[in-house]
């Protein structure tokens, strides 16, 4: 077939209408939200004593850690999604997550005496916290896979992780609520983890499932 | 390139996207032509045919044209598709090789004419369900409308242009990643 020809069969088409990816983003950034409550509410669901966290300093700061991850993930992946989109800027803020942690840790060792700082970081369900983190956000997970594979990701493997670190975002900001360790010596060890691990498989996806 | 230059065709895209044919068609010989010289400057070496590449690119950027922000200019999003689909075309004939990313020489890319040879395209069109295929083959390789494809097999407009679609983006995936 001529290059010619196919021109003729494309033009043809353009009749042919998509949802802007833009939009696109955002309806399965809603599915995703409500794909994660579903989860949450039928697991686990909110510590019993949420009201009465809610008014400590380290509890509130759990938040702040997730929903900066998964809104500079969700900015990140939109960008990566787009051909010759920038990268520069939305890259520069997923350093933002990393580094309130960090902070956070350092504000932690330099106020609680050394002798609790290992009770403070294995806490009291670390292992609820490894299993849960990946089960909420495994559904997310999916529908951000399937929406890199309506974008056109040109480095499928680099946002299929950033897929894993949204998803993961968005199922601790989740978990945060039921969970009883507000330590950020807890959150640092166990959510890494956890959140590292729905962004290895992101990038599995990415490597395999992410074609165009 | 010039600022000119974008500037036409990303109002040729944006009036494409609307529904409009004659500035599609406008704008895809355009940026073949621009893709060609692209691919030509980067592939040295054999292996590759440079038309393929062109072919490969134009349908990912036929069925990939939701992802372009109509506020944004449209070359760059050419160009990464383009070396996108180069990158992979090496990739599936098992070559290695290194492309500059972030290179500067698609802004001097010049227009270059299309060579005639066996394509994979035409290979992809032939692995088609029948209907698909002859749908497609009447439209590109016969020339017929959208009218006249329907006339000939008595089936509706709507019927042909949804084979028309299902078509295209049957073949556009077969040159996704492997």
């Amino acid at each position: 077939m001529r290059t010619e020809d196919l021109i003729k069969a494309l033009d043809a088409d353009i009749s042919s209408k998509a949802m802007p990816l833009r939009s696109a983003w955002w309806l399965a950034a809603g599915m995703a939200v409500v794909v994660a409550a579903a989860v949450f509410w039928m697991t686990i669901g909110p510590r019993p004593d949420f009201m009465a966290a809610a008014h400590t300093m380290r509890f509130l700061a759990k938040f702040v850690f997730t929903i900066v991850l998964a809104a500079s993930a969700f900015a990140f992946i939109r960008v990566l999604s787009t051909p010759g989109a920038s990268t520069a800027r939305a890259l520069a803020w997923m350093a933002a997550a990393p580094l309130l942690v960090a902070v956070a840790v350092a504000l932690e060792l330099f106020m609680v005496p050394q002798a609790l700082w290992g009770t403070r970081m294995v806490g009291s369900n670390m292992m609820i916290c490894m299993g849960f983190i990946p089960l909420i956000g495994i559904g997310p997970l999916a529908i951000f896979l399937w929406m890199l594979r309506y974008g056109a990701p040109t480095r499928p493997v680099l946002a299929g992780t950033v897929a894993g670190l949204l998803a993961g975002g968005l199922a601790a900001t989740f978990y945060a609520a039921h969970c009883f360790d507000d330590s950020p010596l807890f959150v640092a060890t166990w959510y890494t983890i956890a959140i590292a691990a729905l962004a290895l498989l992101g990038a599995l996806g990415g490597r395999f499932f992410v074609r165009w | 390139m010039s600022g000119k230059d974008e500037a036409e065709l990303s109002r040729l895209m944006r009036a494409a996207i609307a529904g409009d044919e004659k500035a599609y068609a406008d704008f895809l010989h355009r940026i073949a032509a621009l893709i060609r010289g692209f691919v030509r400057r980067k592939i040295v070496q054999g292996g590759v045919d440079p038309e393929d590449v062109v072919q490969e690119t134009l349908l990912a950027i036929h069925v990939k044209r939701h992802t372009w922000r109509q506020d944004a200019p449209v070359l760059p999003w050419v160009y990464a598709i383009a070396r996108f689909k180069l990158i992979d075309a090496f990739r599936r004939r098992g070559r290695r090789i290194e492309i500059d990313v972030d290179d500067i020489a698609e802004t001097f890319a010049e227009p270059e004419t299309e060579t005639v040879s066996e394509r994979d395209v035409h290979r992809a069109l032939d692995t088609l369900p029948p209907a698909q295929r002859s749908v497609v083959s009447a439209i590109s390789v016969e020339g017929h409308s959208i009218g006249e494809t329907a006339a000939k097999f008595g089936i509706s407009e709507t019927a042909v242009r949804v084979s028309l679609h299902r078509g295209l983006a049957a073949i556009a995936k077969r040159f996704g990643r492997q």
